[in-house]
């Protein structure tokens, strides 16, 4: 570990604390419709997509209402990515002449879209035309974040409301999240992305003359090995930029080009890193001031920004502490980093990164249900590629993905206020709502969906012949790319270890079922407890009320997340990656 | 309701409760009653599936059987220990409602019939409308109201309390209460109850447990401890397959022994008892609540009403100063305020006859043959008075002697007029008394602030709990005896009405209310307010529109009653958190016992080292079973409590019982497997 490596992490620290204020308030005045400075471009827009879809912009939903249009626009917008997946070869930019999208994986893409999960069982520069890249996935990168967003705002508002069953008009609050805070902050985005060097153009791809041509072995259909010359690169084109923006932004992750962040046109330098690690971080980190705000407790929103920041800070400790060591199995290998090398484990990783941007990106794309990746996970070090792996198991609370962080946390903000709440002696509340059987029964039911889609899937995969197929290491490792595809899935993360292939049907269907379970059905008993939660009387705030806020809710919320959600896991982690750390310890590795 | 002299006694009911809920413990294994509890009965499944598997190993001579026989007796120990813990917080209450039971014992009742003679039926026969004539030394056959008479009532059966009560007719101290005993005299009496729903039948069925409903928060934990068991359940299942993947699979034993330690088996086997016991406590000081959700709700009161008298102040006001007007002897005052008091029976009156006559040496005259005309108080004129031998004595509120003396052309002078505020300023309550027509001077009442009032109210502060003094007082004295006592706010010059509109409003604004009451004006405020509790002295209706009655009809229990319900709701609190924070130890225990054999590396996880793989689950087990034992005390009794803000209360608790549940069981684990491995049990 460097110096160098420590004040990039804790430089971004201090970039996320500095925008989390002005986030939160803007995104507060969006979605309370008051006054900001972008309303006189925007509001004119606005009212002329109000008045062409006939929506009445006065006109509020209950939750029910509102979970129904939610699902019925993924369900609509899911069905469209589909059908130009299944029909790009007719329709125009595709100047690849990429053919149709087989429908196992058009599905299964299109599922994992809607869901911001973007996870990609195939090669976008060889299956995706450039139309179905800016029409069908860019289109979702927007919507999928959106529809996470507004369904914090109702949330929220479930908390600050009170006697009442309206929490908001859902076509209104996505309108104004697209129109005043994705397109803007991507437009800019992209435009400075592009001066540090990622592409934008419709051109075919382009082939080039390597400088130095290369002999290698290729294993012919027969099975026969020969040796060929490879003196030629194809180097793929497209409009890149105005995907990548939206990609961390959204936290969305699906890259333009397989190799994702690693890839020199997608995030050529370190100062595009950090604009896209920061850009990971904007909204969640704003969301929790935005919190605080609406609900008139900015201190409570504080706390939970504190106890998200705890989580990061340990995670990128870890990470970065396990990369960096190296593997100890390379005896003859000199792994300290100096001005020569960056040291440590760097299989995996690229080399303009190296570990610490490496590793804070492993973590911030975890945390969040990004699932962009700069460096391949699967090549880690076992407890360094266990980090990610539990970031998501703890459902991406961890400033978590645009909105979905948030509404997360709420999860288990209920929970440690009911566990630990009766211990101030009245019965528990959270800002004044009473906490009763109903909130509880939901939340349950939204961390009990988390853990059965990802205990259940993964449990049938390890043991059955079509989920072992998959895999290309054994052992405990093999165990952990299991568990990660269908973490990833469940969690609407989207990174993948890389090393398993997903592009089966069993794959293609289990992770499509996995990403639309842990996305809707945590969204309805989590709005269900917002509808319910709008519906209560507020208590008035005494000193016998339960602190939501300070250093010691903050605890206890992390207490909370570790033993409930990640405790559930830790029989499986000791079977995969902790195992694996350990017999590598011993001289065994897969 | 326990005397000294009834030590022995109790030691020897306590020993009866304990065999008794020894054996209701093996009574409640039936799956019927145990499935009431989620967590203990997937205890009980587990219990069974090891029971089989014990036999079939036996049967084919395969296995460990020591091992899993252990694994088996402990399992059946924990569901047993819990079973145990209920069946012992139910024992109490039984104990209780066999006193109870004596006190109902069949009666025979003189009913009244229409033609005024009566008849003996028993007092089953009686129904609500009934009359009944009850003698001295006879027993009150029901639950009724004094309709006629005044008779001397001993209600220790319900009470406890020995010294025997007034019961007459009018007023409010008309309610009588079946079982209990006429001392004197006669009284005719209206029985508002049939048989079998009288306060003692309510009161055997509460205390018994029987008409027990779960309350909102005790339903809302289950459902969370069930859902906490399902997830546990998940993990336990879907932990086989990858132990197959692993090349380790693990037997029925291990995967039972990792589930019910890491499902909250210790809130969960001890849920009930911490309900039942809360109920018990309440009883204990005397209140029976006729509802588990009225003690719940007494925990999240926000606003403690309390009348003023009696609750805050000693009893009622006592005269203690004569302030003679200029160029008046104060012996003058003192002897016409004790005349116009001698047929005044409200304790103020005598308490101005009794001052009179400690300074003055003046005593209660005999008027005989003067024939004086006594002029009762009436809320119109607001004075009372006497008139003899052509003296017109009146005393009474100072704005009605004043304008009864203007009628006669007269009027206040100065320095009374300044007697009369100050008094009013420092919480007193003036009282102007007049002869012929003209003002002799003041007399002081003063209300006297029950001791350590103000120290109460500030730990209720401290609590949250906002107080808040009712009285008939003008402002300026209510306002100067709530500075006296330090409560937070006063409602003056208050009328039935507006303690319930009072109680509306606040409640309104989301807070939870409580009072206490007696008269059957209180009875719509009682069913109004979140907690009502009615004393016992008061009337039928008070009784019936509050949801606690207090036996003692000690107003000032208000506050015990939420220091109860809170103490209740941090008990289940503490052992649910403590309970979950278990789960990381037992996981470290469990985990590298359950590959080690397959991965001798995971032994690195074994934190407490313990000594072998069998000892290790047999360790976490027996630590599980055990804790619910050695929690049933802090279950009954509640865990300690001292009033606190909140922040201080969760810093405190957080620490003790999360941070200690964290670290309890390591030691406690690592304690059993030292045990286990000296014994060779494993």
């Amino acid at each position: 570990m460097t110096a160098n490596g420590w004040f990039q992490i804790f430089l971004y620290l201090v970039v996320i604390f500095v925008v989390t204020k002005p986030m939160g308030i803007f995104m507060t005045r969006v979605f309370n419709r008051e006054k900001t400075f972008l309303d006189p471009a925007l509001r004119p827009i606005e009212k002329f997509l109000y008045r062409l879809t006939g929506i009445d912009q006065k006109r509020e939903m209950r939750w029910t209402e509102y979970t129904i249009a939610v699902l019925l626009f993924s369900g609509v917008s899911m069905t469209l990515l589909y059908l130009i997946e299944r029909t790009q070869k007719w329709l125009p930019l595709n100047p690849q002449k990429l053919p149709n999208v087989e429908p196992g994986l058009a599905w299964g893409t299109a599922a994992s879209f809607t869901t911001n999960t973007n996870w990609q069982s195939y090669v976008p520069e060889t299956t995706m035309s450039y139309l179905t890249q800016m029409v069908g996935l860019a289109y979702h990168n927007f919507v999928s974040a959106a529809v996470g967003i507004v369904l914090a705002i109702v949330v929220i508002r479930g908390i600050a409301r009170r006697e009442t069953e309206e929490l908001g008009n859902f076509w209104v609050d996505t309108t104004r999240c697209l129109l005043w805070i994705l397109l803007p902050v991507c437009l800019v985005g992209s435009l400075v992305l592009v001066s540090q060097g990622i592409i934008q153009n419709f051109k075919p791809y382009t082939t080039v003359e390597l400088l130095e041509p290369q002999t290698v072995q290729v294993t012919g259909a027969d099975g026969k090995t020969s040796t060929q010359q490879v003196a030629q690169q194809v180097i793929a084109q497209g409009p890149v930029a105005s995907q990548v923006a939206i990609k961390e932004f959204g936290t969305n992750g699906g890259g333009f080009f397989n190799a994702n962040s690693a890839h020199p046109f997608e995030n050529p330098t370190p100062l595009a890193n950090f604009i896209e690690l920061v850009l990971i971080f904007a909204i969640p980190s704003g969301l929790t001031y935005t919190l605080g705000r609406m609900t008139g407790s900015q201190r409570h929103g504080w706390a939970v920004w504190g106890a998200m920041a705890f989580l990061f800070l340990a995670g990128v400790t870890a990470t970065y502490w396990a990369e960096a060591r190296g593997n100890p199995l390379l005896t003859g290998t000199n792994q300290h980093a100096s001005a020569s090398q960056a040291g440590g484990n760097m299989e995996g990783k690229e080399v303009r990164f190296g570990i610490a941007s490496s590793a804070l990106f492993a973590v911030v794309t975890t945390d969040a249900s990004c699932g962009a990746v700069n460096s391949m996970h699967d090549s880690y070090t076992p407890l360094g590629g266990m980090v990610p792996l539990i970031n998501i198991m703890l459902g991406e609370v961890v400033f978590g993905g645009v909105g979905a962080g948030l509404y997360g946390i709420f999860v288990f903000v209920v929970l440690a206020v009911f566990i630990a709440g009766l211990m101030v002696g009245r019965t528990p509340e959270y800002l004044g709502k009473k906490i009763e059987s109903y909130d509880v029964k939901m939340a349950m039911l939204a961390v009990l969906i988390l853990t059965f889609t990802i205990l259940g899937f993964s449990a049938l995969a390890v043991i059955k012949p079509f989920g072992t197929a998959g895999i290309s290491n054994s052992g405990p490792h093999g165990l952990s790319q299991i568990l990660y595809a269908y973490v990833s899935s469940t969690g609407n993360n989207g990174s993948a270890f890389a090393g398993i292939n997903a592009n089966t049907l069993w794959y293609n269907s289990s992770t499509g079922i996995a990403q639309l379970l842990g996305r809707f059905f945590m969204i309805i008993p989590i709005m269900a407890i917002a509808g319910n939660l709008a519906k209560k009387k507020t208590v008035p705030e005494s000193a016998g009320t339960f602190p939501v806020t300070g250093p010691l809710f903050a605890t206890l919320l992390v207490s909370t997340i570790v033993i409930v959600g990640a405790l559930t896991f830790f029989p499986a982690l000791s079977l995969g990656p902790i195992l694996e750390h350990l017999l590598m310890a011993a001289g065994k590795v897969f | 309701m326990t005397t000294s002299g009834q030590g022995k006694g109790k030691a020897l009911g306590e020993k009866k409760i304990v065999i008794g809920a020894i054996l209701d413990s093996f009574a409640k294994l039936n799956p019927r009653t145990m499935v009431k509890s989620p967590v203990m009965f997937v205890v009980e499944v587990g219990a069974v599936l090891t029971t089989l598997q014990l036999v079939r190993d036996t049967w084919r001579h395969t296995g460990a059987f020591g091992f899993g026989l252990q694994i088996t007796l402990w399992l059946w120990f924990t569901v047993l220990f819990a079973n145990f813990a209920e069946a012992m917080a139910e024992g109490r209450g039984k104990a209780q409602a066999e006193t109870l039971r004596k006190a109902r014992a069949e009666t025979q009742a003189h009913r009244l019939r229409t033609d005024g003679s009566t008849e003996t039926v028993p007092s089953s026969k009686l129904r609500s409308g009934d009359v009944v004539v009850v003698s001295a030394g006879e027993f009150i056959p029901g639950d009724g109201e004094v309709i006629e008479g005044v008779a001397s009532v001993d209600e220790s059966a319900i009470t406890g309390e020995s010294a025997p009560v007034i019961r007459e007719s009018g007023g409010d101290r008309s309610a009588v209460t079946g079982g209990t005993r006429v001392l004197s005299d006669e009284i005719k009496v209206r029985i508002t109850s049939n048989p079998g729903d009288t306060f003692l039948d309510r009161m055997i069925k509460l205390v018994e447990g029987a008409s027990r409903q779960k309350t909102p928060n005790e339903i809302a934990l289950n459902i969370l401890l069930a859902g906490l068991t399902i997830i546990f359940l998940l993990a336990v299942i879907t932990l086989q397959p990858f132990a197959i993947y692993s090349g380790a699979p693990q037997s029925v034993f291990v995967l039972v022994s990792l589930l019910v330690c890491l499902i909250p088996t210790t809130i969960g086997g001890l849920l009930s008892a911490i309900g039942i016991a809360g109920m018990d406590r309440m009883i204990q000081r005397n209140v029976i609540a006729l509802s588990g959700r009225a003690v719940e709700a007494s925990g999240d009161v926000d606003v403690l009403l309390l009348d003023k008298t009696g609750t805050i102040t000693l009893g009622n006001r006592q005269a203690t100063t004569f302030l003679p007007c200029p160029n008046v002897a104060e012996a003058n005052l003192a002897n016409a305020a004790q005349l116009a008091s001698l047929a005044d029976e409200t304790p103020e009156g005598r308490s101005i006859v009794v001052l009179a006559k400690e300074k003055y040496g003046l005593r209660g005259r005999e008027f005989g043959n003067r024939n004086p005309t006594f002029i009762p108080f009436s809320a119109q004129t607001r004075m009372s008075g006497v008139d003899f031998d052509g003296l017109q004595i009146r005393k009474g509120a100072p704005e009605a002697i004043a304008k009864y003396i203007a009628e006669r052309g007269n009027q206040v002078p100065n320095e009374t007029q300044q007697c009369v505020s100050d008094i009013s300023n420092g919480g007193g309550t003036p009282l102007l008394v007049a002869e012929n027509g003209r003002v002799l001077g003041v007399i002081a009442l003063t209300d006297i602030v029950k001791g350590g009032m103000r120290e109460r109210f500030d730990h209720l502060r401290a609590m949250g709990i906002r107080t808040m003094m009712i009285t008939g007082d003008n402002p300026l004295t209510a306002a100067a005896i709530a500075r006296q006592a330090g409560v937070d706010d006063f409602l003056a010059e208050a009328r039935p009405e507006d303690k319930m509109a009072l109680i509306r409003r606040e409640q309104a604004r989301g807070k939870l209310v409580a009072m206490t009451g007696d008269g059957t004006n209180d009875a719509p405020a009682l069913a109004q307010a979140d907690v009502g509790v009615a004393m016992n002295t008061g009337t039928q209706a008070a009784k019936e529109a509050g949801n606690m009655v207090d036996l003692d009809s000690n107003p000032t229990k208000l506050i015990e009653i939420v220091e109860i319900g809170k103490q209740l709701l941090i008990t289940r609190g503490a052992l649910t958190t403590f309970s979950v924070a278990n789960d990381v130890a037992k996981y470290f225990a469990i985990i590298p016992a359950m590959f080690a054999g397959a991965f001798p590396q995971l032994s690195v996880l074994n934190v407490m080292r313990l000594a072998t793989p069998q000892s290790a689950i047999l360790s976490a087990v027996v630590f599980n079973a055990l804790i619910i034992i050695a929690l049933i005390p802090l279950a009954l009794r509640g865990v300690k409590y001292r009033p606190a803000g909140a922040a201080a209360l969760l810093r405190r608790n957080l620490l003790m019982y999360g941070l200690g549940g964290v670290v309890a069981p390591f030691i406690g684990i690592k304690l059993i497997d030292l045990l286990i491995s000296y014994f060779h049990f494993a």
